[in-house]
């Protein structure tokens, strides 16, 4: 047997108090694709941190093909043959690819002569592997997906032997996934080992040879993927056997609450996100959005929860509500009942150095019952937080706590809490269980399914298809800004939805009936 | 106005705009890295002292230009550890630092001078003096001839005019001010320094995964900006005048600023508004070339404003927009 | 958890930066060859022994505790005004113009009027780089700067062209009516039997200022406003989430801010010079900055900085009466405090948060 591309053992690492990876031993073999799963938080990212040198350890040992190897940044990784693509690309936005690409591999002094070998070298790596990108063009010019291969071509170009990918299917379409994936079995196929870090059951399965189950910053396990099954990762994943099954009621849908007709929305830069959207959300029914990352849909929530602007006509309650200018902001748009659990918490549903109760009215601020004259009722607010967390099992209890001092599940449900108890016609909401713990997402989904059945609209967004299809009432796939397809749950299946996410309307072939067994259920857990 | 009273305008603008070109491009290193310095104004006073004081000692003008570099640099390194190293406020760092050099400089020279926060005046070598470009007509011309220089000038013909009143007759430190204009586009935009020198003004993460230190780099463009500085420091007291006083800067740290937003971050800009900047402080000495010109009574003290009010316009984005680096003014902290 | 307990974030940390200023103002002290426990000495005995010398640290601190409040609202919107000095500048204009043209009957009522006439010009001169940020993204920070200087260049020409008396030398205007007089200390604490104060231009401005510190506490901690206002200086994108418009809470910061700021003039302009002088502001706009970030932007924590700054500038002006150290001692003094207490925060921070951390380890 040869020497393990890589070997880890004994890796330990506490950001403050928080042990992020603990004593952890891994071995990876050569010209293997080998995947690391795992909830949120699970501590994925930071072992392939130091992996690449961007952490340091506290304690542990590095092996590179059987070879101590001490890696203290990511000039040592680098030398070491070690690549990394991460989750959020390191490019510099208003370089070239070219730039980008010779960005620490220059070959020299001089720009003139690095670029030109450069461009010499891309060409060659560009047929050997099926990379194309234009050398020239500007990285804040090209799609997510040809950003993606520059941060691939970078690694390759410092002759990586073993590249490291963090998530990446996460921002892609299925189309491009599927071509990412063709890539990375080429590269396989030339013997670079590829460790693939990701929380898609499905894509570990398909693609990795081997397996590493990673939770609470621990190694749980390391196994062949023929050997197991996603129910046995599941499991190892989460530590006890989850059922995410929804348990809900068919719905009884009654009037239109919502009602969007011709919806575009521009972004700051100029971009059309959301181009001519007609959708309606009736009350007691639960619309769930699926769609990749960045189809429009984190625009369709911002115009509809009145942090950004649009055009069009939405009727709320059967009378319009204003889309810019005047009105068309987060106050009228609570005001006329509607309530957002927005896609971020941390950076939109939280003011994350306010304390807990403080966040309690976070948007509500105005409402005439906490006010005290000219002073906001503090002490009345302060109590009611109580009351509420004590409601929605926020732990620990405490409402003078920094809401940066709760985990994920805690801060959700902080903010779900304000939102669901503002009892509101509309309840629109983001990316409920992202960076959820487990426990907590079973909660959070029943409190929305309650929610349903008192008879309010709730408009769901999730990428997360797994969620969109057990909580939905109705599926409504955007793709590229458009709605492609309007599905009931009970009558379709991933394999018709990821076409339309795809943006590939045409989906006889693949249409599921209903009488096949119901969508599996996968565990979530993000990266 | 003749074409005589123009080049002397001119003239004098190339001389007020040396300084501010010296500290518009320390800016420029400092912020295409990624570090804003507000404290180009007290590195420079610094500077000034310093160059002033050990000239007077030494009796040579470049051991003076090395201990105002020397004491520019010394900010450099403390504004380095408060951005860089210890992730600190930039722009209260910047304020610090100008602080620092107000009062340190006023109390250094009452402690060693005692002659009220003032050095001695500088003469012969402990100053930069005109250099006299050859076939240029110059003092000693004028002694030779045993007539004054400007008569001699005058009676040239507009060509020799304009090589020795415009061209000819500045400190060396004017011609090594506009040299270091070719030299920054070069060493920015043809060389793997300035390319990762830019790449960590617009994302130091990138620069950081490509394995070169963030650290190191913006230290060293914090240690350009601190050298560039102190040759604008020790050009103030040097050559421009004779000596260190109180507060000689003069707000010019903020004018440099502004011509670096004016510039837009770009050296050969950079050159063109510190002109611009340097004309206006020339015509605010000669109001009377404004008031010949126009006919009307002009406010100097408009005059001098203008490079203020010019720069918010330009912020404000009426003439074409400003966008600084990318990453200019956070400190670089890893994500968790 | 927090990595530290709250009373270390609050008390310890701004302590030990204090102390590190301190430490090396007293390097500085030997440097230039005096004795900086003498000089402590000297600077207690003048600022602090007698009822003239608090009546100058008062007056000090009465400036400062406007220009410091003045910093510390911008800051809870995370919007740094250094514009305070230009601010107060034109507030002493307005200052000057509200005594001069309006007859006053009394000064209780032109103390008013004049509070009016200066929170007004500050808020004024601060609107136009508040409105840039708010609409046009130009940064606060450089347009405060170019308003520091564009104000000074302003006040000159309005002094110089305007509001000079005919036939008068300096850049000033006539002096304002008896009408205006403010009272000061003297004549509000003395009797013919112990007079007190004596000669100190501290004056009832000084109550004003007090006033303003707990009007500001209720607003940032109390009103929805200062909700509002705290939650946008956190976070930006949070704050439109909720409703809250980024250009209103950033024009009524700033309006604030510089209402603040212009204030400062009553003190000086009103209460002392009795007439707007080209300089009356003295730098104290800058101190401002010193002044919040000791105080931690919080107005009683501003209170005690300017006290201790006024203490300094007081202490400062009887050094340099009786020793060869210059007044720019405090200037050296200042730049420490701002070094310690903002850029180099993290420089104590972070080794405290490390104690911390280790010492809660030891004890689970």
């Amino acid at each position: 047997m040869t020497a393990p591309a890589i070997e880890l053992k004994g890796i330990s690492k506490a950001f403050g108090p928080v042990q992020a990876n603990k004593d952890i031993s891994i071995s990876v073999q050569p010209g293997t694709i080998h995947g690391i799963i795992g909830e949120n938080g699970a501590g994925k990212s930071t072992l392939m941190s130091i992996l690449y040198g961007f952490y340091k350890a506290d304690a542990g040992e590095i092996f590179i093909k059987g070879k101590k190897t001490l890696i203290p940044d990511s000039q040592a990784a680098i030398a070491a043959g070690i690549g990394m693509v991460f989750q959020h690309f390191k490019l510099v936005e208003n370089f070239t690819v070219l730039e980008n690409i010779i960005l620490g591999a220059e070959d020299g002094a001089m720009l003139s002569t690095s670029l030109s070998n450069a461009r010499r070298e891309l060409k060659h790596l560009a047929e050997e592997y099926g990379l194309n990108v234009d050398p020239d063009a500007v990285i804040e010019n090209l799609s997510v997906g040809h950003q993606q291969r520059v941060e691939i071509l970078k690694a390759l170009y410092r002759k990586a032997e073993i590249l490291i990918l963090d998530e990446p299917t996460g921002v892609l379409t299925p189309a491009e996934a599927d071509q990412l994936f063709r890539i990375l079995d080429r590269l396989r196929a030339e013997g670079k080992t590829i460790i693939l870090i990701t929380h898609k059951l499905r894509e570990i399965m398909e693609y990795t040879n081997t397996v590493s189950v990673m939770r609470r910053g621990q190694m749980t396990a390391t196994v062949k993927t023929e050997e197991t099954s996603p129910e046995h990762l599941a499991e190892l994943m989460v530590g006890r056997k989850v059922l995410l099954r929804v348990d809900k009621a068919p719905a009884e849908p009654g009037a239109t609450v919502l009602d969007i007709k011709g919806l575009r929305v521009v972004d700051d830069k100029g971009v059309e996100r959301v181009k001519g959207i007609d959708l309606a959300v009736r009350a007691g029914e639960i619309v769930g959005i699926a769609g990749v990352a960045g189809n429009g849909q984190s625009e369709l929530l911002e115009v509809l929860g009145g942090f950004a602007e649009g055009t069009g006509t939405i009727l709320m309650n059967g009378s319009e509500i204003p889309l810019s200018g005047h009105g068309a902001d987060g106050q009228t748009r609570r005001a006329v009942g509607i309530s957002h659990v927005p896609e971020d918490r941390q950076r939109e549903g939280l003011i994350m150095e306010f304390s807990a109760w403080e966040n309690t009215v976070f948007g509500y601020h105005h409402a005439p019952e906490i006010q005290n004259g000219l002073l906001m009722d503090n002490k009345g607010i302060f109590a009611e937080a109580e009351a509420k967390m004590e409601r929605f099992d926020v732990r620990p209890p405490d409402p003078k706590l920094a809401a940066k001092n709760f985990s994920g599940g805690n801060q959700q449900k902080i903010v779900l809490a304000r939102e669901i108890e503002r009892n509101p016609d509309l309840l629109l909401i983001g990316q409920p269980t992202r960076g959820v713990d487990i426990g907590a997402i079973e909660f959070i989904h029943q409190q929305i399914v309650n929610l349903r059945d008192q008879g309010k609209a709730i408009l769901l967004v999730s990428v997360e298809l797994d969620e969109i299809m057990s909580l939905s009432d109705r599926i409504v796939v955007m793709f590229d800004g458009h709605i492609t397809g309007e599905r009931d749950p009970g009558q379709t299946n991933e394999k018709e939805l990821g076409l339309l996410m795809a943006g590939i309307t045409d989906t006889s072939t693949v249409a599921g009936n209903g009488n096949t067994t119901p969508p599996e259920q996968e565990v979530h857990a993000n990266g | 106005m003749d074409f005589l009273t123009l080049l002397q305008v001119l003239d004098t603008s190339v001389r007020l705009a040396t300084p501010l070109l010296l500290a518009c491009l320390a800016g420029l290193y400092s912020e295409r890295s990624g570090v804003v310095d507000i404290g180009l104004e007290g590195k420079m006073l610094a500077a000034a002292f310093f160059a002033a004081a050990f000239a007077f000692y030494s009796g040579n003008a470049w051991v003076g230009l090395l201990a105002g570099v020397g004491a520019s640099i010394v900010l450099s390194i403390i504004h380095g550890l408060a951005s860089v190293t210890f992730r600190g406020n930039q722009l209260i760092s910047g304020v610090a630092i100008n602080f620092l050099a107000a009062g340190m400089t006023v109390l250094a020279a009452q402690s060693w001078f005692r002659q009220g926060g003032r050095t001695p005046p500088l003469e012969g070598a402990a100053r930069f003096n005109p250099i006299e470009l050859p076939f240029a007509i110059g003092p000693n011309d004028a002694a030779a001839a045993e007539r004054p220089l400007s008569q001699l000038i005058a009676e040239a013909g507009p060509f020799q005019q304009f090589y020795s009143e415009l061209i000819s007759g500045h400190s060396i430190l004017v011609y090594l001010a506009l040299l270091t204009v070719p030299a920054t586009w070069w060493l920015l935009f043809r060389t793997r320094f300035g390319l990762r020198l830019r790449a960590v003004g617009e994302n130091p993460a990138a620069v950081d995964t490509a394995g070169i230190s963030v650290v190191w780099l913006r230290y060293g463009a914090i240690l350009i900006c601190g050298i560039l500085c102190g040759v604008a420091g020790a050009y103030l007291s040097s050559a421009l005048q004779a000596g260190f006083v109180k507060d000689m800067t003069a707000g010019r740290g903020f004018i440099a600023l502004a011509a670096l937003i004016f510039a837009k971050w770009r050296p050969v800009y950079a050159l063109w508004a510190c002109l611009l900047f340097g004309l206006f402080q020339a015509l605010e000495l000669r109001p009377d070339i404004i008031e010949n010109l126009t006919g009307m009574k002009v406010q100097v003290q408009l005059l001098g404003a203008l490079p203020y009010i010019l720069t918010v316009v330009i912020l404000a984005g009426f003439v074409g927009k400003a966008i600084p680096p990318r990453a200019s003014g956070e400190p670089y902290i890893k994500e968790r | 958890m927090d990595k530290m307990p709250k009373w270390a974030d609050i008390v310890l940390i701004p302590l030990i930066s204090l102390l590190l200023a301190a430490f090396f103002s007293a390097l500085v002290i030997l440097a230039i060859g005096e004795n900086p426990i003498e000089a402590l000495n000297l600077m207690i005995d003048g600022a602090l022994m007698r009822s003239a010398g608090w009546g100058y640290t008062l007056y000090y601190a009465t400036n400062f505790i406007f220009t410091g409040l003045a910093v510390s609202v911008a800051f809870h919107a995370r919007l740094f005004n250094i514009g305070g000095e230009g601010q107060a500048m034109l507030g002493g204009l307005g200052v000057a113009l509200v005594c001069l043209y309006i007859p006053w009957p009394h000064w209780s009522l032109s103390i008013l009027g004049a509070s009016v006439g200066a929170a007004l010009f500050g808020a004024l001169w601060a609107l136009i780089p508040a409105y840039l940020q708010a609409k046009r993204g130009s940064h606060i920070v450089i347009t405060t700067i170019m308003f520091n200087f564009i104000a000074a260049a302003l006040l000159n020409y309005v002094l110089v062209e305007m509001l000079r008396p005919v036939g008068a030398m300096d850049p000033a205007s006539a002096k304002f009516p008896d009408a205006t007089h403010l009272p000061s200390f003297q004549d509000m604490f003395s009797t013919a039997e112990t007079p007190l104060f004596r000669g100190a231009p501290a004056n009832v401005t000084f109550f004003l200022s007090l006033a303003a510190c707990l009007l500001v506490w209720v607003l940032i901690w109390k009103t929805r406003l200062g909700y509002e206002i705290r939650a946008f200086g956190q976070s930006e994108t949070a704050a439109k989430y909720a409703g809250i418009s980024p250009v209103r809470i950033t024009v009524i910061a700033m309006l604030i801010s510089g209402a603040l700021a212009g204030m400062m003039s009553v003190n000086t302009t009103m209460g002392e010079s009795e007439r707007l002088i080209l300089n009356s502001t003295e730098g104290a706009g800058f101190i401002g900055i010193a002044v919040a970030l000791m105080g931690r932007n919080h107005p009683f924590g501003v209170l005690l900085a300017a006290v201790l700054f006024g203490f300094l500038y007081q202490g400062g002006a009887e050094l340099a009466l009786w020793t060869s150290i210059p007044r720019e001692l405090i200037v050296v003094i200042q730049a420490l405090v701002i070094l310690f207490t903002g850029a180099l925060d993290n420089m104590v921070r972070h080794p405290l948060e490390k104690l911390f951390i280790a010492l809660r380890r030891r004890n689970a």
